[in-house]
C-alpha cells in the first residue's frame, strides 16, 4: 500500500453545505453489485438540473483532482458509492469546511484524503480556483496546508487518519487480520457471545 | 473526556488494541449485511484471498430494492435481480445465516434484527446503512459504515476506529396529546442542527425517554444520523429487557440471569462524565413536520416556513435552496400544503406500533381524492401481526395501499417512487433532495398519525384535530 503526502494537480470548487450522498450518487445507481462505472453518474440529478453548468460538467475542470467543498459534505446515507463515484470520476483529495463522519472514514478507507480549513478559507481557495482554473493546487499532509498559486491555507485533519495516509497504513485490512489472536482473546471476554 | 458512559464501557470491552494509526481496533458482536452494500465487500475479499472467521455473527436480510407489490422471482428490475442472487450466494458460500423474501423474517434490516432478539444491550453493531444507530435504542454502540469497512467486519470481526465524544441529550416530562417519537427526535435535529452532533454519539436520557416503549425509543436512535451523530443510545432498562426476552436469540436460563446482569452493570453511572449535555423540556415539542431538503429544517405544524431574517445566518443559503426546490414561499403556514404521496413504512416508523397508531386514525377515515396512499410494515413479522389484528383491513377501507415489508419510498431503489415533483407525506427520515426517486420529488417528513392526518386531508394537517 502506498503512503499519500501529497495530491498535486488542479482544483474544482463545489459550492454548497450539506451536500449529501444521495445528491453525490442517487439510489438508482446502487442497483449493481460492483462500483464499476458510478464515475459518469455522480451528481447525476444536480448535473442533469443545472444544464451542463455544474463543475462536473464545465470543461474547465475537467482533469481536476482535488474537490474543494463547504460544510457538512457527504451527510447522510453510508453508501461507498459516493466517495467511489466522485474518486472514479477523478477526484483524489478533498478540502472543505466539514465533513460528515461516515463520509470521512470512507474516503479513508479509500486512499482520498478529506481535510478541512476555516469556512472563510474554504470560500477563499474556491475563489481562486474559479478565477484561475488552470492554476496548481497541492494537499500537503505533511505541512497540513494547501497551496493554490500565491495562496497557502493551513488544513486540519484528525491525526490517526493523517498518519495512516503518511505511513501508507490507510487500508486497516491486513492489520486488522493479523490480530486474530488478539481479536480472539477479547472476544473470549465478552459474556454475550457464550449466548448464541 | 466521557467517563462512566455505556459507551465508553461498551468501546472498553470491545478494544483489542490500538493500531499503528492510533486508531482503536473494535471487536463487532453482531454484523448486519444487505443487498446494497455488502457485494463490493465480498468481492474484495475474494481478491484478498481472505475468509469469513465469525460467520455466524453476521446475519443477512434483503431490504432495499425489494418490490412491495409483485415479489415473484426473478424480479421484474434484473439488476435488482442480479443484487440479490450476489447475497444469496455470497451467503450460501460464507455460511451466513440469511432471511430471504417468503422466509417469514424477511424485512428491514433495523426491523428485524431487534425482532429476532438479535440486538441485545453492551454489543457492538455494525452494518452498512446509516441507520444502524437505531440499535442503540437497547443500550448497544451501534452505527453505519461503508463496504470498505464491511469487508473489514468481514475478514476480521473487527474496525479500525476513532472513539467518539459523548453529548447526553435530555428530554423530560410528558409529551402532549398528538406529539410522538418521531417529532421528539426532529425537533432534537432542528435544535441542535444537521452537522451537530458530528463527532458525537449521543445519549438520550431523561423521563421522556425512560417511558417510551422500545420501538418508540428506535425511532428516536434511528434519526441520529441525521443529526449527524453516528450512533444514539438509550440505557437498557426493564423496558429494554422485556421487549427482549423470549425473543429467538435472546438468552436463555441461566444465561438470561447473567445477562441482566451484565447489562445493568454497562449502564452510565450516575456519575458519569459527558463532553457536553443539553437539555430540553417535552412540553415544548409539538407534532413536528420538514419544510425543506433536510432533516433540520422542521418546524411545528402551527409554523410557518420560516423567513430568511428569522434564521441564523449560517442557515440561510440552504433555506435559500430550499425555497427554491420545495416550491415553498417563507412566512407560508406548513398546515394545508397540498400532497400527491402518503407513504407509512421505512426503519423509522415501519413498526407495528407506528401501523397501530396510523391505523387509530385511518379508521371511519378515507384518504382524499386524488391522493396515493400506502403502508408498508418494517418486516414480514410486522405484516404477519398487523393482519392478525386486522390493521390491514382498516387501512384498505380508508383507501390506503396495503404492502409487503421493505424500504420501498424511503429511499425508492425499487419500483415505489415519486414523479417528477410530486409532494409526499412520508414517515421515514430523509427529505434530501430527489431522496424518493424523481430528481424534482419534494418530501415532508413527520410521524405515523400525523402522515394519516395529511393523506385524509389531501394537505398537510393537524393530526389532533382528527382525535
Amino acid at each position: 500500500m502506498s503512503q499519500i503526502k501529497n495530491i498535486s494537480g488542479r482544483g474544482i470548487p463545489l459550492a454548497g453545505d450539506d451536500i449529501d450522498t444521495d445528491r453525490i450518487i442517487p439510489a438508482r445507481y446502487l442497483r449493481c453489485v460492483t462500483f464499476d462505472g458510478l464515475g459518469e453518474h455522480a451528481f447525476k440529478d444536480d448535473r442533469v438540473q443545472t444544464n451542463g453548468q455544474h463543475p462536473f460538467d464545465r470543461p474547465e475542470y475537467q482533469g481536476a483532482n482535488v474537490l474543494v467543498v463547504n460544510a457538512n459534505f457527504g451527510c447522510g446515507s453510508s453508501r461507498e458509492h459516493a466517495p467511489q463515484a466522485i474518486r472514479r470520476w477523478g477526484i483524489e483529495a478533498l478540502v472543505g469546511e466539514s465533513f460528515a463522519e461516515i463520509f470521512f472514514g470512507n474516503c479513508v478507507a479509500m486512499g482520498v484524503p478529506c481535510v478541512t480549513a476555516d469556512a472563510e478559507s474554504v470560500e477563499t481557495l474556491q475563489g481562486a480556483i474559479a478565477k484561475n482554473p488552470q492554476t496548481a493546487i497541492a494537499v500537503d499532509l505533511e505541512k497540513m496546508e494547501v497551496r493554490c498559486g500565491d495562496l497557502t491555507v493551513s488544513v486540519s485533519m484528525p491525526e490517526g487518519a493523517r498518519q495512516s495516509f503518511l505511513n501508507g497504513v490507510w487500508d486497516s485490512c491486513g492489520q486488522l487480520v493479523n490480530q486474530r489472536d488478539a481479536v480472539r482473546e477479547t472476544a473470549a471476554k465478552l459474556p454475550y457471545l457464550a449466548w448464541r | 473526556m466521557s467517563k462512566g458512559t455505556l459507551f465508553d464501557k461498551v468501546w472498553e470491552a470491545h478494544s483489542v488494541g490500538t493500531l499503528p494509526s492510533g486508531q482503536t481496533q473494535l471487536f463487532i458482536g453482531l454484523h448486519l449485511i444487505h443487498e446494497v452494500t455488502s457485494p463490493q465487500a465480498f468481492a474484495m475479499l475474494r481478491e484478498r484471498g481472505l475468509n469469513v472467521p465469525y460467520p455466524q455473527r453476521t446475519v443477512a436480510t434483503v431490504d432495499h430494492i425489494v418490490p412491495t407489490e409483485n415479489q415473484a422471482r426473478p424480479f421484474a428490475d434484473t439488476l435488482a435481480e442480479e443484487m440479490i442472487r450476489a447475497l444469496e450466494n455470497n451467503c450460501k458460500e460464507h455460511g451466513i445465516r440469511f432471511y430471504n423474501v417468503g422466509s417469514g423474517r424477511q424485512g428491514i434490516v433495523h426491523v428485524i434484527a431487534p425482532e429476532q432478539g438479535l440486538t441485545l444491550p453492551g454489543t457492538t453493531i455494525a452494518c452498512g446503512d446509516s441507520h444502524t444507530s437505531t440499535h442503540g435504542a437497547f443500550g448497544a454502540i451501534a452505527f453505519g459504515i461503508g463496504t470498505s469497512q464491511v469487508r473489514d467486519v468481514l475478514a476480521s470481526q473487527t474496525l479500525a476506529m476513532n472513539k467518539l465524544k459523548v453529548r447526553r441529550v435530555e428530554v423530560n416530562g410528558d409529551l402532549r396529546p398528538g406529539v410522538y417519537a418521531k417529532d421528539v427526535v426532529l425537533h432534537i435535529i432542528r435544535k441542535l442542527g444537521v452537522k451537530g452532533g458530528v463527532g458525537y454519539a449521543y445519549e438520550y436520557a431523561g423521563t421522556t425517554f425512560e417511558k417510551m416503549s422500545m420501538e418508540e425509543r428506535m425511532t428516536v436512535c434511528n434519526m441520529s444520523i441525521e443529526g449527524g451523530a453516528r450512533c444514539g443510545y438509550i440505557n437498557p432498562d426493564t423496558t429494554t429487557y422485556d421487549y427482549i426476552q423470549g425473543r429467538e436469540f435472546a438468552p436463555k436460563g441461566e444465561d438470561w440471569k447473567k445477562a441482566v446482569a451484565w447489562w445493568n452493570s454497562i449502564r452510565s453511572d450516575a456519575d458519569a462524565e459527558y463532553d457536553d449535555v443539553v437539555v430540553f423540556d417535552a412540553a415544548e415539542i409539538s407534532p413536528t413536520v420538514t419544510w425543506g431538503i433536510t432533516p433540520g429544517q422542521g418546524i411545528g405544524i402551527d409554523e410557518s416556513v420560516p423567513t430568511p431574517d428569522s434564521l441564523p445566518e449560517g442557515d440561510r443559503s440552504i433555506a435559500e435552496e430550499a425555497y427554491k426546490y420545495m416550491q415553498l414561499s417563507p412566512g407560508t403556514p406548513i398546515k394545508g400544503t397540498k400532497v400527491d404521496v402518503c407513504f407509512i413504512g421505512s426503519c423509522t416508523n415501519g413498526r407495528i406500533s407506528d401501523l397501530r397508531e396510523a391505523a387509530k386514525f385511518a379508521q371511519g377515515h378515507k384518504v382524499a381524492n386524488g391522493v396515493k396512499a400506502f403502508v408498508v410494515p418494517g418486516s414480514e413479522e410486522v405484516k404477519q401481526q398487523a393482519e392478525a389484528e386486522g390493521l390491514d383491513k382498516v387501512f384498505l377501507e380508508a383507501g390506503f395501499e396495503w404492502r409487503n415489508a421493505g424500504c420501498s419510498m424511503c429511499l425508492a431503489m425499487n419500483p415505489d417512487k415519486l414523479q417528477g415533483d410530486q409532494i409526499s407525506a412520508s414517515s421515514s427520515n430523509r427529505n434530501f433532495k430527489g431522496r424518493q426517486g424523481s430528481s424534482s420529488g419534494r418530501t415532508l417528513l413527520m410521524s405515523p398519525a400525523m402522515v394519516v392526518a395529511a393523506a385524509v386531508n389531501g394537505s398537510v394537517a393537524d393530526v389532533r384535530e382528527l382525535m
